[in-house]
């Protein structure tokens, strides 16, 4: 067990209504890491995106399906990790939505607000194991700029 | 929590004070109805206000641009009033901001409106 972190579990039945119950535990553990109101909201959003995918693609809305979620807070980071299982996919290879043809695509926007809201994302999948998602969000990182809380 | 939204008339404007979710499920069903709902009524001139809407995920921006194109291409104009900053920013970063007409003035932006009508 590493000595220096801590480490919140939670296992979500496949539903749409689940999402709302990941935020909140999102927000809980963002807050107790220490991350500010602007922080905290990106997180949120970034877990809300990814659970949302791992139900929707990743599960297929299969609602006998699960999803694992797990939150680890380091010194410097709270590390997040989004379980479901799919058979996986490379973010590689995504179109990009800023592009003149896709903006003004309906879908297509999670992955790249998860980049965006995060210091690192990941997608880690191995055969039979489903698809597991990867978030870090560093503490005291400049990455959330421009609406950083003046310190006190 | 999800989205609520009440439907004021003024001159030409449909005015839409929206609060809440704009998220994947019922915030985004809603404004669905409601756009197809008013076009449907030839009811061509939609103002969102999105003064109290706390939370856009991807799908609520999708959303959003789906109603601007359906709108649009009924030869109607789907505008926005009030961003949060968090709304704001998000426009921003997914650079559509300057795809919408986002006014933070009532009144000016039922102007906008008419001048365009009248043209
Ligand atoms: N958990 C997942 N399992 C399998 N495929 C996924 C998963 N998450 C995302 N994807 C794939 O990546 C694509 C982009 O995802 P995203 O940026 O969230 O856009 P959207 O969900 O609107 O399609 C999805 O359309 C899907 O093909
Ligand atoms: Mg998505």
């Amino acid at each position: 067990m590493a000595a220096d972190a801590s480490v919140v579990e939670v296992v979500l039945e496949s539903d749409l209504k689940n999402v709302e119950v990941a935020e909140e535990v999102t927000r809980r553990v963002s807050n107790t890491a220490g991350f500010d109101e602007d922080e905290q909201h990106r997180i949120d959003m970034a877990v809300h995106e990814s659970v949302i995918n791992a139900i929707w693609h990743g599960n297929k809305n299969d609602p006998s399906k699960h999803i694992w979620l797990r939150f680890e807070i380091f010194s410097d980071r709270l590390e997040i990790r989004v379980r479901d299982q799919g058979n996986g996919y490379d973010p590689g290879h995504l179109p990009d939505p800023l592009s003149q043809e896709n903006l003004l695509n309906v879908s297509g926007r999670g992955i790249f607000l998860i980049r965006t809201f995060m210091d690192d994302f990941r997608v880690e999948s191995r055969a039979g194991q489903g698809t597991e998602v990867v978030l870090v969000k560093r503490l005291n990182s400049n990455n959330s700029a421009p609406s950083r809380r003046e310190g006190p | 929590m999800s989205m609520k939204a009440t439907l004021r008339q003024i001159d030409s404007v449909t005015v839409v004070d929206m609060s809440g979710r704009i998220t994947l499920g019922e915030g985004c069903t809603t404004l669905r109805e409601l756009i197809r709902e008013q076009l449907g009524k030839g009811k061509k001139h939609l103002l969102l206000n999105l003064a109290d809407v706390t939370y856009i995920d991807s799908s609520g921006i999708g959303e959003l641009v789906s109603g601007f194109t359906t709108v649009s291409n009924q030869g109607g104009q789907l505008k926005l009033l009030n961003l949060t900053k968090k709304v704001h920013d998000l426009l921003q970063i997914t650079k559509l901001y300057t795809v919408f007409d986002v006014h933070d003035d009532e009144a000016k932006a039922i102007g906008a409106f008419e001048k365009s009508a009248g043209a």
